[in-house]
């Protein structure tokens, strides 16, 4: 097997897959949950039940009715405390449903046996996508956009491949590797019904060959799923980037602005692939997935499966608690994830990890002088120049950073990683991006 | 040689009075014609270029003025009233006064007041931090203490406390507005710097309910509407669980600030409240507290405010109260 990779820029840091061998395990309910409205990228949901309500496991609590949102269900049984506004990872106040436990009742027709059910035959196009809509699915790679979404091929354009990325390649996290190794036949299913759903015949699986054992787990099972095939990929951060793996699995190149679909791919995580299984075939939907708790100084390192809106204290308490050196608690991996604000906030569908760093390792260098050395250029897989994109940003030119394109940054860090004088990069380039979106708002309406 | 000499004398003498005769020329044919006022005017002004006033610079200002033929809507904060008098009488029209201004911080959450949850390690701006999370103390509403208004400040009538963490706005200040814009959570807005340069305003923008509110800062703003109730000359009104004083209505009777449970209302440059059984004792820091320099002759001269509004009802407003406090 040849192994490809995307050409531009990219990193290689180091991996640190401490939780790679251990199983997943199932994370115990917790007494109460705050399950977010705003879980994707687009727009929050609208709350459907109320103060005092009875919920069960599975029940729909929030409607997604604008074009890009998604559904939310609860992933409890229990009473409704309130509906009100929880700090979120950033300390501001976003609307969440707040709900009591009371014992573990789910709603009539979710199949909660494990056995494997293939048969998609008789289902259709729009089922599938209706189906997917109705479950509240979003992109789990950590993007949280609405899966269904995706599904529906503008006019003008034509799907021609389904990727599923399973590179995961940001340090630390396994939850995508675990999930590959433990439900391998569940994951080719949603892979089928996603071909499905989108009318084409053929899907690539693309993984690091830092993963060979999922690789070759995946490999022994393809045979009985016409149509996929699997793509080890060279190990280079950050390939998991949509556009990056569309450039290393199909060797296309995503125009400027443009989305996957431009080249007639559309990519999904194998945590997406996985739910869409779950909701299609068991009529299940979202309201668990898989997190990665991992960090040097904790005493042992896990993958959890976890319901949505379970407090991230409580997987560390799992853990073994917070070491005593700790720095930093990071929702998502070290490279793209955001330090968290508190401990109390809960996991939701984006959260693919949750990272302690030390207090040594947490702390940033001091930032010095630009030496113009161009190594952030060099590894930038967008092929921009970010360290003038911030400058730009700092000095509040924002249609200079519009020109720049600083809007096809993907946030990967790569520039801020690399950077010998330790400038915060990054820090300046997400706020252009943000200012940068206002103005083309503003244009627009 | 000597001819040399005088070849290159008359030549260069020759080439100079052409180009003088056509230099004229030229300058009589694109003259600019330019009131002489606008010189005059840009004289007086102070130079400062901060674009108080609303333009691009005191030359800009000068012009708009000349050319409107009329004062309405002009101010230089800087110079105050005595530079607009001045240049009333110089272009013959009467100038629009305005009481002088001074920028205040409503927060209050100090290091103290808003004890540090995390520490904020990125890129030392406001506008930065504001985007990323919700502030060190908590409060998504309160100071970030990274320092973006003493950056903007052209008149160094900013710093920040150490201690307290917060800026502190000198009495120099001229209010230019150039902090308010820095600020990304609008906490800083400037006020009527009232009579003998006493002040009462409400240090805080929390809109939060009293619960989440006091979980991050003891000094908030709980509306809890005793200092609505108390208030004659209806110059407090709530909105969003938050007061806000109304400087033109406020005749700094002083009767709010005692019933504040969280000292939230600050009173600056007043004598310090005789000793009464049941107020409370008076949590104003002591950078506030202290006289004014009275050497600042914008505050000397200001007789406007004194004519606050005295003609508010005091009869009781309609809507039903509801104390959220609890």
């Amino acid at each position: 097997m040849t192994l490809k990779t995307f050409k531009l820029g990219g990193i290689h840091p180091p991996e640190h897959k401490i939780s790679a061998g251990k199983a997943i395990e199932l994370m115990p309910i917790p007494t109460q949950v705050s399950i977010p409205l705003g879980q994707v990228l687009g727009v929050p949901s609208i709350p459907i039940v109320k103060r005092g309500d009875q919920v069960q496991v599975g029940q729909l609590i929030g409607k997604g009715e604008a074009f890009i949102s998604a559904q939310v269900h609860s992933s409890v049984s229990g009473k409704v405390l309130k509906v009100d506004g929880v700090p979120d990872s950033s300390g501001y106040r976003r609307n969440a449903v707040l709900i009591e436990v009371e014992g573990d009742d789910w709603t009539d027709g979710i199949d909660r046996s494990t056995e494997l059910n293939r048969n998609i035959r008789e289902l259709t196009q729009s089922d599938i996508i209706e189906k997917i809509k109705s479950s509240g699915i979003v992109g789990l790679g950590g993007a949280t956009f609405p899966s269904h979404v995706k599904l529906m091929v503008p006019k003008g354009k034509v799907a021609e491949v389904l990727l599923i990325n399973g590179v995961e390649c940001e340090p630390y996290l396994t939850s995508d590797h675990r999930l590959m190794l433990e439900r391998g036949e569940e994951l080719l299913v949603g892979c089928q019904i996603l071909m499905k759903g989108l009318g084409v015949d053929r899907a690539i699986i693309g993984i690091e060959n830092n993963k060979m054992d999922a690789i070759d787990h995946l490999a022994s099972l393809i045979a009985d799923y016409p149509g996929i095939s699997i793509q080890a990929l060279k190990v280079q951060y950050p390939q998991g980037g949509e556009k990056q793996l569309i450039k290393a699995c199909i060797n296309r190149e995503v125009p400027s602005g443009k989305l996957p679909i431009e080249v007639g791919a559309v990519v999904n995580n194998v945590g997406t692939a996985f739910a869409v299984y779950e909701a299609v075939q068991k009529n299940k939907p979202l309201i668990e997935r898989i997190v990665t708790v991992a960090g040097k100084s904790l005493m042992e390192s896990a993958n959890f499966q976890v319901r949505i809106g379970t407090p991230i204290s409580q997987l560390i308490e799992k853990v073994g608690g917070l070491p005593e050196d700790t720095g930093k608690v990071i929702s998502g991996g070290p490279m793209m994830g955001k330090a968290l604000n508190s401990l109390e906030v809960p996991v939701v569908k984006g959260t693919s990890g949750i990272l302690i760093m030390n207090a040594k390792e947490a702390k940033r260098s001091r930032a010095v002088n630009c030496i113009r050395c161009g190594k952030c250029t060099a590894v930038c897989p967008m092929g921009l120049e970010p360290f003038y994109l911030a400058q730009l940003a700092k000095y509040e030119d924002y249609s200079g950073c519009e020109k720049n394109r600083i809007m096809d940054c993907i946030e990967c860090g790569s520039c801020m990683y690399t950077c010998p004088s330790y400038r915060p990069l990054l820090d300046y380039i997400r706020l252009g991006k943000t200012q940068v979106g206002k103005l083309m708002r503003s244009r627009q309406n | 040689m000597n001819e040399i000499i005088l070849y290159a004398v008359i030549s260069l003498g020759a080439i100079g009075v052409i180009a003088a005769i056509i230099l004229f020329f030229v300058a009589q044919k694109f003259k600019v014609i330019e009131d002489p006022r606008i010189d005059e005017v840009e004289e007086v002004l102070p130079a400062a270029n901060c674009g108080g006033c609303g333009f691009a610079g005191c030359r800009n200002f000068a012009e708009e003025i000349v050319k409107a033929e009329n004062m309405e809507g002009f101010n230089c904060p800087v110079g105050g009233a005595d530079l607009m008098t001045d240049i009333g009488q110089a272009l013959g029209l009467e100038a629009d006064l305005k009481d002088p201004e001074i920028a205040v911080l409503r927060c209050n959450g100090s290091c103290e007041h808003s004890p540090q949850k995390v520490q904020y390690d990125g890129v030392k701006s406001c506008f930065v931090a504001n985007a990323l999370f919700s502030g060190e103390g908590g409060c998504a509403y309160g100071c970030l203490g990274c320092g973006d208004c003493v950056e903007a400040c052209d008149f160094d009538a900013m710093y920040m406390d150490e201690q307290t963490g917060l800026p502190v706005v000198k009495d120099n200040c001229n209010a230019c507005g150039a902090c308010v814009k820095a600020c990304p959570r609008n906490i800083l807005e400037l006020r009527p710097r009232g009579k003998k340069d006493r002040r009462i305003f409400v240090a805080c923008m929390n809109e939060e309910k009293a619960i989440p509110a006091k979980a991050n800062c003891s000094v908030t703003c709980t509306a809890c509407r005793k200092c609505e109730k108390v208030c004659k000359f209806d110059a407090i009104k709530i909105e969003n669980f938050l007061a806000y004083i109304d400087p033109h209505k406020c005749t700094l009777c002083r009767k709010c600030a005692p019933e504040c449970e969280t000292n939230t209302i600050w009173e600056v440059n007043f004598r310090p409240r005789k000793e009464r059984p049941a107020v409370k004792e008076q949590t104003v820091p002591d950078k506030i507290a202290e006289k004014p320099d009275s050497a600042n002759p914008l505050t000397k001269k200001d007789e406007k405010s004194d004519t606050a509004v005295k003609d508010a009802s005091s009869e009781s407003k309609g809507e039903a109260k509801t104390d959220k406090q609890v």
